[in-house]
């Protein structure tokens, strides 16, 4: 029995699971699309999950890892353990297309690539839209208001 | 055990909790609803940034200690943040100014710190300084829009900025210990970031006709673990809890 490839296989299979958890605070985008799901080890019995966290504050740490834990602890992982990783440094360049997406339909504008200035409301679209603080309902976004239909939006803040 | 870079880290961490738990207090008391989500947005980022610092310090210490011991379990005389940071928070001028020194200072700092050779410091510097970018804009920002408004206004920033100008020297006070560290690339060589902080604040001086205080008392003794009063009413709420019931966790 080739061990290694069991390991692999069983690691794409974890990955696969914890696609179910989500951030708490955007539940409509899990922890890998946005980039704080980083890696998943297997060492004997134990397996571990190494996580980064968006910004270094970030209350939603404490719920994720226990998130993750419950998920494989459900799936048949007893032995599971999170690590909080230095490294890499999370960016907004890290949330995937799909997760950008499921974001901007769930009512958040996304962050914007380097080659983009403006940023456009989730609702109508439109691109007359006024900074209301750079500090929205949480560290990661910003309160925008739409000038066209006049509804306020959060913004996910860029962070290259 | 690195003394000095242990220090050193502290200097770093208790500077950002006091700093942090200073804007914690405004919660629920800002001047309007998005205001008060700000402020205490940038107090979750200090004090996360005091949460790294205090983590390496714990690392580089060998000490079986964690980053909660030394934020709840030193007296005053431990710390060694500058005594601008411990403050009261005063009004919102007065705020808004402090949170614009530090964060001028902390922009310099980091970017420095991110090319440390001891690899932790240089990472928390990196994920800090992000966070510090926002933090400037909106603080400059509000310097700019206070000092150019109401006569009310103009006439709070100026008392916050005669009130505080003689501490912001103390950021830069630097000892034997940190400046062989410097020398060793392990933290930055704080002449360098002075000059850094005098250009860019000065900048905003003359866009905000703010007027330059002449003479006042120097503030210093941070680095040695002699602060203000100020300090320990601050550690007697914020370590209540852990002084009270050791150990408590929910």
């Amino acid at each position: 029995m080739n061990t290694e490839i069991d390991t692999s296989q069983l690691v794409v299979k974890i990955f696969e699971i914890l696609e179910s958890v989500k951030d708490p605070e955007i539940p409509v985008i899990s922890i890998r699309e946005l980039g704080i799901l980083q890696q998943v080890k297997i060492a004997g019995a134990t397996v571990k999950v190494g996580i980064i966290p968006t910004y270094s504050g970030c209350p939603a740490m404490f719920v994720i890892t226990e998130d993750i834990i419950n998920t494989l602890y459900n799936n048949g992982f007893n032995d599971v353990k999170v690590e909080l990783l230095n490294e890499p440094v999370w960016n907004t360049e890290m949330i995937s297309d799909s997760g950008k997406k499921a974001m901007k339909a769930y009512g958040i504008a996304p962050p914007l690539s380097f080659n983009e200035k403006i940023i456009s409301c989730p609702q109508c679209g439109s691109t007359d839209t006024t900074c209301i603080s750079q500090f929205g309902s949480t560290a990661c976004k910003a309160l925008y208001r739409c000038e066209n239909c006049l509804e306020p939006f959060d913004y996910f803040k860029c962070h290259a | 055990m690195e003394p000095a870079l242990y220090q050193y880290l502290l200097r770093l961490a208790d500077s950002s909790l006091t700093m942090g738990q200073r804007l914690a207090e405004w919660c629920g008391h800002g001047p309007y609803l998005e205001e008060d989500v700000a402020l205490t947005n940038v107090s979750l980022d200090l004090i996360g940034h005091a949460q790294m610092f205090y983590q390496i310090a714990v690392e580089v210490s060998g000490e079986h200690k964690t980053p909660d011991d030394l934020a709840f379990l030193r007296d005053a005389h431990e710390f060694r943040n500058p005594l601008l940071t411990e403050l009261p928070k005063g009004d919102f001028a007065y705020t808004t100014l402090k949170q614009y020194f530090v964060d001028v200072f902390n922009l310099h700092l980091y970017q420095a710190l991110s090319k440390s050779k001891h690899q932790p410091l240089a990472q928390a510097a990196k994920k800090a300084l992000m966070e510090v970018k926002y933090h400037l804009t909106r603080s400059q920002a509000w310097c700019e829009r206070l000092s150019l408004s109401t006569d009310e206004a103009k006439q709070r920033m100026q008392q916050a900025f005669d009130d505080l100008w003689f501490y912001t020297p103390e950021l830069f006070e630097t000892d034997e210990a940190m400046l062989q560290l410097a020398d060793q690339g392990l933290i930055a060589d704080y002449s360098v970031l002075q000059s850094y902080w005098q250009q860019q604040v000065s900048d905003l001086i003359s866009k905000c006709q703010l007027v330059v205080p002449q003479s006042g008392w120097l503030a210093t003794g941070g680095l040695q673990g002699e602060h203000s009063e100020h300090l320990g009413y601050m550690l007697a709420e914020m370590q209540f809890l852990q002084r009270a019931y050791p150990g408590c966790e929910w």
